[in-house]
């Protein structure tokens, strides 16, 4: 094996093309970054006009047109402007006054656990880590979650358990461009972040390979000089087939795996069971194309295996990450310079929202809230007792199934989340929350969910407000207000004064970004994501830091941050990487003669997760303006269904309509539908993951039928 | 509960971890006839060619057993099944009491019933690989007696060390139970290509120091064949065809080789069962939970005998391990086993060969759709009965493989176009980047050129009209190649042509 490279490692290298559109910063703007995704790519708003920022690794001076158009909704006429109580608008003391009031009179009644807080993945590092304060400290519930529970929970727990680390991509995303081949494992990047291809292209280019594993051919599967056609639900046979070959074929890095991990016997011997013949069976893809996807990684000198919702939302999602990172470590990958493992993770702060506490079991900086030093340490930049800290609650699906439920919260305020279009099986959660005694949302736009609430605060959105995100790369980058919110709309973090305030505690909630940084730099020290290290004029100056970046003492050369966290050692206790057996088993709810085709949700590159934003931009409508089931000409021939025909779309849990897209791209089992519409969730199968909680979204049975 | 286990080959193994897996309650003894770990007889042919280590086919770790308190007696057999006392009584003395009792025994290598058969070795368990392995290292040549899936596996392997393989097979063709007289050829001349001389119609009638004795049958009296005398030799058991056979005039020829190894098919150990008193025809009888005629008794894998069938393959083991488990466990009393459905899948490099159901029948009896190319060593060959996949035989690589092996097991309907079934495109299909194949000319001005940001060729146009005469200039008025940049090369097509357009036209 290659000697220990440093810890910090070269600093990461900027795409070396220049932007696309070349553009100098507009005069006076402020610099910013896109609201959607989590490759947070650079931006400049000045006037409503958005400007791509070329000195933002992950996009370089792209943008998609989703970017390109996000400015459109800072002053769209559908902006709330003024808080809603039952629909109509009141003040916001009212409103606040009226919140308060009836989280008092619940919680009296029914106990902390009676108010839940439900968060998002989009929200910056300050409202994340403030959510899970108010909640704790504020509310005294343990009883919150969020949305990134249904994003990228899987493979944190997967990454979690192997490395002892959850950072997405722990390396920089320009370390793509030089790698010799890249396996992306139901990752659909050329719709979901499409500068992130720019990547791709360059590894490409530099004669690199590219895999793709999803039961479509996708744009990006288009891209790949070889794609893995896998049935819906087989990931983790594939992976193990994979692993047999790799085992098999001599590919195992005997060295590294002797030095650097843990495990690896019985991860052999589990996956003598997974002879590539018997992979095939399972997951429909030829052993030929197993032996070559296994013969490209082998062979590469520098190597990454990626893997996306596609893998990750399922009820074995954790295993199936693991299985993929068991492949990685027996080829030598993670913490090797230009390869390794990584998590392409999907919202905007996906990566953030995971790390400062509005996690069920969380506290800020990656602390575990069942861990007396983790509690002992965050109670104290509280100013609590860790006996008065909550202990772990519910996890995003049960949390919002519990809803309403004689045992479960009787009220929910809810932050950056639209669960009627996101959760899976829709119809009962907007049941449980039709059935609260009190639902609060705080939006920018009336969503499904907003629609439903008793009390609506309207909120700031991203170019309005400071703040910082942490994107896919575990970068954490600065949002600089560029433009002024509209008169009656307030920040969340200002909301969450609001409330606390009438509940007593309003000294403890500071509504200024900074200051809320400034602390939680201080509760995230010493944690696995720390970040006391970092300031915003840091962030400025160094276009974005990567954590863990310590604080030093006074007179230090300050920690340069971490772009490459695994060189030396893995964040595990003893340093190694542990590589866990896992097994193959069915999806939760398989094809039979009832429901006869699989059923897989995903995204288009026009919209942005329940579309609450992007349903409301007209050139984005525009490209896509409705929902589409897809499936193959020999299905659609068997069932009589033209292109352009309604579908009906049913399972055990609901049904849902859409135009019949007829494409030879997808498998002739299989169907798809964008979930970014009231439709395909109400579909979905909450099957949970055993570990991560996270529900198989990307799999569950269902039949079809033409509507007269 | 006492669970006792005869066997730890695929079958009992795989129900020790199974039961092991829904449970820890229930008190495990597994005997073993092998000292070895249990082991993943399917790679054997793997390990034979050397592209697989023994380490690699092991099914547990040795810690495996204490991990989970499970006893495992291994190198000891059973030797008597006392269903009175419900006790097994074991090769060292010891008698170990059972609620339960499995049966997964497993099958037994032909050895036909000729002179010197002594000389040569079986290809069934690990040892014998090692046995194999050992004598290729000094071999000039070998013979593999037997022409079924095994005896290619082993032939393909040992010509992978670089030793002159003979294939001797009685048939007429290779694979006779799998595959029909065509495949059979194309499969002949795929293994030539690989250094292995098939001869099939041939019979072995001795194994000597240097080589074998044939005696070939002449054409048309040779056997149609069953499991075990469809290998090369005479019929094992004491059969009347062998018998009448022996009569004939036989041509003898004598095939050097200094190795010889025997794949002339399983046989079900059941004596244990018979002994016992146990309904036993080829296999032990099992019923729909795998139950034999003694409900405390189960019988699994290569042993049993479920509706008529003895199944060879590991897959039907797997089921029906899961099956015994979830009873035994009562994680589902309702478990039921309804038999499997056979694929086949040679395991031998350079050679891909999938055969799965009824692959024998007519056109008469069912739709035949066939593509043959024995230049290239292709033969693909559907049998489809009321619109349905009952079976299939594909050689050579093909991407059908995976599409078609589901089909034939979920039973699904298949689509009209039958050719596209066998030909689904190549299988490295290799990148298709560049946004647009068609050229500038063709695409209609409608046609979406940048996906990212949804331009169209006509905004193209419109923006070249007006004055924007590169890429960069395309790109900021119309925002296309900004996004994912893969449109740059179509982009810059367009604005080429259009430019050539101006330059002809003026």
């Amino acid at each position: 094996m290659k000697p220990p490279e440093s810890t910090i490692g070269p600093m990461p290298i900027s795409l070396s093309a220049e932007g696309p559109v070349m553009s100098r910063p507009p005069v006076g703007a402020a610099a910013t970054h896109c609201p959607y995704c989590a490759l947070q790519c650079g931006m400049y708003v000045v006037d409503g006009e958005v400007t791509p920022r070329t000195d933002i690794p992950a996009n370089a001076g792209g943008l998609c047109q989703k970017g390109w158009t996000a400015a459109e909704l800072l002053d769209s006429p559908e902006r709330l402007t003024s808080p809603l109580l039952r629909g109509s608008p009141v003040s916001w003391d009212e409103a606040l006054d009226f919140v308060a009031a009836r989280i008092r009179a619940i919680q009296a009644k029914h106990g902390p656990d009676g108010v839940a807080v439900f968060g998002g993945g989009g929200l910056t590092n300050e409202k994340a880590y403030q959510l899970g304060k108010f909640a704790r400290v504020a509310l005294r519930t343990s009883q919150i979650d969020y949305n990134g529970r249904f994003c990228m929970s899987s493979a944190a727990a997967a990454a979690n358990r192997a490395f002892g680390m959850d950072r997405g991509l722990p390396f920089p995303i320009t370390d793509i461009g030089a790698a010799d081949a890249v396996m992306l494992a139901g990752a659909n990047v050329a719709e979901t972040m499409p500068p992130f291809v720019r990547h791709l292209t360059a590894m490409r280019a530099n004669g690199g390979r590219l895999i793709v594993v999803d039961p479509r051919l996708t744009r990006t599967a288009k891209l790949a000089d070889l794609h893995l056609r896998v049935t819906p639900g087989t990931d983790l046979a594939l992976a193990l087939g994979l692993l047999h070959i790799a085992i098999a074929d001599g590919y195992g890095d005997e060295g590294y795996l002797a030095e650097r991990t843990s495990g690896f016997d019985e991860v052999r011997t589990s996956v003598s069971a997974w002879w590539p013949e018997r992979a095939e069976r399972v997951t429909g893809v030829p052993v030929a194309q197993m032996r070559e996807a296994v013969r490209i990684l082998g062979r590469a000198s520098r190597a990454m295996i990626l893997t996306g919702r596609g893998a990750e939302q399922h009820a074995k999602g954790t295993d199936t990450v693991t299985a993929f990172i068991n492949l990685a470590l027996t080829l030598g990958l993670p913490g090797r310079q230009g390869s390794g493992y990584g998590c392409v993770t999907g919202q905007g702060n996906g990566q953030g929202g995971r790390e400062h506490g509005q996690k069920a079991d969380q506290l800020p900086g990656y602390r575990k809230i069942g861990d007396p030093a983790a509690r002992a340490h965050v109670a104290a930049v509280w100013g609590v007792s860790p006996a008065d800290l909550p202990g772990p609650g519910r996890s995003a699906y049960e949390l919002l199934d519990a809803l309403g439920t004689p045992r479960g919260p009787k009220a929910l305020l809810l932050f950056g989340s639209n669960p009627v279009i996101s959760a899976p099986d829709a119809t009962r959660v907007a049941e449980r929350l039709a059935s609260l005694d009190l639902l609060v949302v705080s939006d920018f736009v009336l969503s499904e969910t907003a629609a439903m609430a008793d009390v609506v605060f309207p909120t700031t959105q991203w170019a309005e407000e400071e703040g910082t995100m942490t994107n896919l790369e575990g970068r954490v980058l600065l949002r600089r207000q560029a433009v002024p919110p509209p008169s009656g709309v307030r920040s969340d973090l200002s909301i969450l004064y609001g409330i606390a305030d009438r509940l007593g505690c309003g000294e403890k909630f500071p509504t200024d970004p900074r200051a809320v940084f400034e602390e939680l730099r201080r509760a995230s020290e010493g944690g696995t994501a720390d970040y006391s290290g970092i300031t915003y004029e840091r962030i400025a100056a160094e276009t974005g830091v990567f954590w863990p970046c310590p604080a030093v003492e006074p007179g230090e050369e300050p920690h340069p941050g971490t772009p490459r966290p695994f060189l030396d050692r893995f964040a595990t206790p003893g340093g190694r990487a542990r590589l866990v057996p896992v097994e193959h088993r069915p999806a939760a709810e398989e094809i039979d003669g009832d429901y006869p085709f699989y059923l897989t949700t995903g995204r288009v590159l026009a919209h942005y997760q329940s579309g609450a934003q992007t349903r409301r931009i007209r050139p984005l409508t525009q490209a896509s303006p409705e929902v589409f089931v897809e499936l193959h000409p020999d299905l659609a021939e068997r069932l009589e269904i033209t292109p352009g025909d309604r579908v009906r779309v049913l399972s055990r849990r609901g049904a849902a309509e859409g135009v019949a897209r007829v494409n030879g791209t997808i498998r002739p089992d299989t169907v798809f539908m964008p979930f970014h519409w009231d439709g395909a969730n109400r579909l979905t199968n909450p099957a949970l993951d055993p570990v991560s909680r996270m529900p198989e979204f990307k799999v569950c049975a269902v039949n079809l039928e033409r509507v007269a | 509960m006492r669970l006792v286990v005869v066997g730890n080959g695929m079958a009992g193994a795989r129900l020790v971890s199974e039961v092991r897996a829904r449970g820890k309650d229930v008190r495990i003894t597994v005997f073993g006839a092998e000292t070895r770990q249990p082991y993943n007889r399917v790679l054997l042919s793997n390990v034979l060619a050397g592209t697989s280590s023994p380490e690699q086919v092991r099914l547990l770790d040795p810690r495996w057993y204490a991990d989970h308190n499970v006893t495992a007696r291994l190198g000891v057999t059973v030797t008597t099944v006392d269903r009175d006392a419900r006790t097994v009584v074991a090769s060292d003395g010891t008698r170990e009491p059972y609620d339960v009792l499995v049966l997964a025994t497993g099958s037994e290598p032909v050895v036909p019933a000729i002179p010197g058969a002594e000389r040569a070795t079986a290809f069934r368990t690990l040892d014998d690989c090692d046995r194999i392995r050992d004598a290729a290292r000094s071999a000039r040549s070998a013979v593999v007696v037997g022409g079924g899936l095994l005896g290619v596996e082993a032939a393909r392997g040992l010509a992978g060390l670089g030793i002159p393989v003979t294939l001797l097979h009685q048939a007429r063709h290779l694979m006779e139970r799998q595959l029909d007289a065509e495949a059979g050829l194309v499969l002949r001349e795929t293994l030539a290509a690989l250094r292995v001389e098939v001869r099939t119609g041939v019979t072995v009638s001795a194994v000597h120091e240097k080589g074998v004795e044939l005696a070939m049958a002449p054409s048309s009296v040779v056997a149609s064949s069953t499991a075990p005398s469809s290998a090369a030799v005479p019929s094992a058991t004491a059969s009347s065809a062998s018998a009448s056979s022996a009569t004939l005039p036989f041509i003898t020829e004598t095939v050097d080789a200094d190795l010889v190894v025997l794949a002339c098919g399983v046989r079900p150990v059941v004596g244990l069962a018979r002994d016992a008193g146990l309904e036993v025809d080829r296999g032990v009888v099992v019923d729909d939970e795998m139950r034999t005629d003694d409900p405390a008794i189960f019988a699994i894998g290569e042993c049993a005998q479920h509706d008529g069938m003895v199944y060879g393959l590991v897959a039907p083991a797997w089921e029906q391990a899961a099956v015994v488990a979830d009873l035994v466990t009562g994680a589902d009393k309702g478990a039921r086993y309804r038999g499997s459905r056979l694929v086949t899948r040679l395991k031998a490099a350079s050679v891909e060969l999938a055969a799965m159901g009824e692959t024998h029948l007519t056109e008469d009896e069912a739709e035949i759709v066939r593509f043959s190319h024995r230049h290239k060593g292709t033969y693909r060959k559907l049998v489809i009965r009321d619109g349905r996949l009952v079976g299939a035989i594909l050689l050579g690589e093909t991407p059908a493989v995976g599409t078609l092996t589901q089909l034939y097991d979920r039973g699904g309907p298949l689509p009209g176009d039958r050719a596209g079934l066998l030909f689904p495109g190549p299988l490295f299909p290799g990148s298709t980047t560049g946004a647009v194949a068609d050229s500038p000319v063709r695409m209609p001005d409608s046609a979406k050129v940048c996906q990212c940001n949804n331009v169209t060729k006509g905004e193209i146009r419109a923006c070249w009209e007006s004055g924007g005469r590169d890429v960069a200039a395309v790109a900021a008025a119309t925002r296309a190649t900004t996004g994912c940049g893969d449109c740059r090369d179509a982009v810059e097509g367009i604005v080429g042509w259009l430019c050539e357009q101006e330059v002809v036209s003026a």
